[in-house]
């Protein structure tokens, strides 16, 4: 097990919730899609921080893991308000601003 | 074993310091302020922003760091610092009434934009790509709040929703970038990853990395292909904070933008320059063209301000000093532009009605010959007329272009300019040369008057347009700080 193998794996993990965010509708998987992005990021720092026997790439991932508390809490905030006003919370359902 | 402590430094934050405090005080007097005197909140938010202002100036020329290398007081930030300071002032300037006509009158809308202006201070004074992180974070959470703030209203949270799906999707990347140069170089420190790139400059894994920075700062500023979410962000939000988060974001994340690219990245400059002026072409013309074909003027404006960060990735070609100083020269004159322009939508509203629809400033002129007269400089100063600040700005990026060697990028984002001055004006025809339409001239409901905050900032506004139109040579004294390396 080298390096590389961790960063392949953090790299498909990062595809695969990226690719979540772009197909997927539901706002709630979207944002397990970018929770999986998160994710696939700290096993980079993880992986990073391992091969170049520094620990800063560890606690950058306490960083992220808080961050990603805090977009949680924000965006179920809008999720449900938006969820109060329209009994939906399909996206493609919400579309009154045509880009 | 010896434990070192790094050197806290705390004189150099001290603005960001203030405002924080300012927000916690906002947050606390919410709970004891009645809600007929929610504006006291406001004033108290100006008061502290003013303070830091004056910080600010206080610590000009300072060069100095903070937290271990992590915060810079160098002129560059603290240029940027005042911008944003300057943009978040006139923004609750705008806001006091605005919240009152629409009926949001929270105390936690003022708490928000001071949280937001410590996170861009954090990002536009940071050196080290975490600490960049740390600022967008805690500039984008209160935004993304901000955009959904009228939460009984579809499309303000449509935008939220919007705005905080794509904005955490383009923080991942952004993250991806800072594991991968950290991966490639062991350091996030700006200056120390320009070290070990110096010394090691191949490798996929940092062009990887460089790359995904790219696209999270794409994001955040709205370049072409990553713009889409802009126009239904800016059109769905609150005027109030369409008007400040158009400006202030710009300006910070332009700041971690420029830093990253010319302190930690120059190494590369080989394989971003090109890359970068492709960006920048697409992004102006296609911001340009697409706002022809708008009819609502915030669509319009999200488009122009697509635009105009278009413009200032010039800059960001042109790299060096003269790079730097045009990109923050622009920035002012672009924060004071786009504000009175945002300001003179809400002051030509009717309470909550808003003139969305470029057809409804059909003889506005003749109503609020202040406000129609404010609207008419700012988009005349947007569209590069001189002597308006926008023209000054154009002029520095496009030189700064020329004598490095991109004659062909001005020249572009010339005739860019020049498309752009019929859009410009389509708005002040209608002011000055058709007859108001039935529904805005029945004089019965619609105010004339002007409340006196969005007044004080169109004044303001206006008169630093003319002012950096008129007498440009101080602020780019100001302008040409360097970074602290």
């Amino acid at each position: 097990m080298t390096v590389n193998h961790f960063v392949i794996l953090s790299a498909l993990l990062f595809g695969i919730g990226a690719l979540g965010v772009l197909v997927r509708r539901n706002p709630l998987i979207m944002f397990m899609g970018i929770e999986l992005m998160l994710n696939a990021v700290n096993l980079a720092f993880v992986a990073f921080s391992r091969f170049l026997q520094s620990l800063d790439g560890q606690v950058f991932v306490f960083l992220v893991l808080t961050v990603a508390a805090a977009e949680v809490a924000v965006g179920l905030a809008i999720i449900v308000a938006l969820f109060r006003t329209r009994a939906t919370v399909d996206v493609d359902e919400v579309s009154g601003l045509k880009g | 074993m010896s434990l070192s402590v790094p050197d806290l430094n705390l004189r150099i934050v001290v603005p960001a310091l203030i405002v924080s405090i300012t927000a916690l005080v906002v947050l606390l007097g919410e709970l004891v302020t009645p809600a007929a005197r929610k504006r006291w909140l406001g004033y108290t938010s100006l008061i502290g922003l003013l303070i830091a202002v004056g910080a600010t100036f206080g610590l000009w020329d300072a060069h100095a760091t903070a937290f271990g290398g992590m915060i810079a007081a160098d002129n560059f930030g603290l240029f940027l610092t005042l911008v944003i300071l300057l943009g978040a002032l006139l923004s609750v300037l705008l806001s006091v009434d605005f919240l009152r006509a629409h009926q949001v009158e929270h105390g936690e809308y003022y708490m928000l934009v001071l949280s937001a202006v410590v996170g861009m201070i954090v990002m536009a004074t940071a050196t080290d790509l975490i600490v960049i992180f740390l600022g967008l974070e805690l500039l984008s959470l209160p935004l993304y709040i901000l955009a959904a703030f009228k939460r009984e209203d579809g499309p303000s949270l449509e935008a939220g929703l919007k705005y905080f799906l794509l904005g955490a999707f383009s923080s991942a990347f952004f993250l991806y970038g800072i594991a991968f140069v950290f991966g490639a170089t062991g350091a996030t420190n700006l200056t120390k990853i320009a070290a070990a790139i110096a010394k090691n400059p191949s490798g996929d894994l940092l062009l990887v990395g460089a790359g995904l920075l790219l696209v999270g700062f794409a994001f955040k500023v709205a370049l072409v292909p990553f713009h889409w979410w802009t126009p239904d962000v800016y059109a769905g939000a609150p005027t109030a904070v369409t008007a400040f988060m158009s400006v202030a974001v710009k300006a910070a994340a332009f700041g971690a933008f420029f830093r990253a690219f010319f302190v930690a990245l120059p190494g590369l400059a080989m394989d971003w320059r090109a890359l970068v002026a492709l960006i920048a072409v697409l992004t102006m013309t296609l911001g340009n063209v697409a706002a022809l074909l708008q009819s609502n003027i915030k669509r319009m404006l999200a488009y122009s301000s697509i635009a105009h960060a278009g413009y200032i990735l010039v800059a960001l070609v042109a790299m060096g000093a003269q790079g730097s100083s045009s990109a923050l020269f622009y920035l002012l004159a672009y924060t004071l532009t786009n504000l009175g322009a945002f300001g003179a939508v809400i002051a030509l509203s009717d309470g909550a009605r808003e003139r969305l629809e470029i057809g409804d400033y059909a003889g506005a002129a003749q109503k609020q010959p202040f406000a129609a007269a404010a609207l008419t400089i700012c988009l005349l100063s947007l569209a590069g007329f001189p002597p308006f600040a926008g023209f000054v700005g154009k002029f520095l990026i496009f030189s700064a272009a020329v004598e490095t060697g991109w004659a062909w990028l001005a020249v572009i984002g010339v005739l860019n300019s020049l498309v752009s001055v019929y859009f410009y004006l389509r708005p002040v025809v209608q002011m000055y040369m058709t007859e108001a339409q039935p529904g805005w001239d029945g004089s019965a409901t619609l105010t004339t008057r002007i409340a006196p905050l969005v007044a004080l900032a169109l004044a303001i506004a206006v008169v630093g347009v003319l002012a950096l139109g008129l007498f440009p040579t101080p602020a780019i004294a100001l302008a040409t700080g360097g970074f602290v390396r």
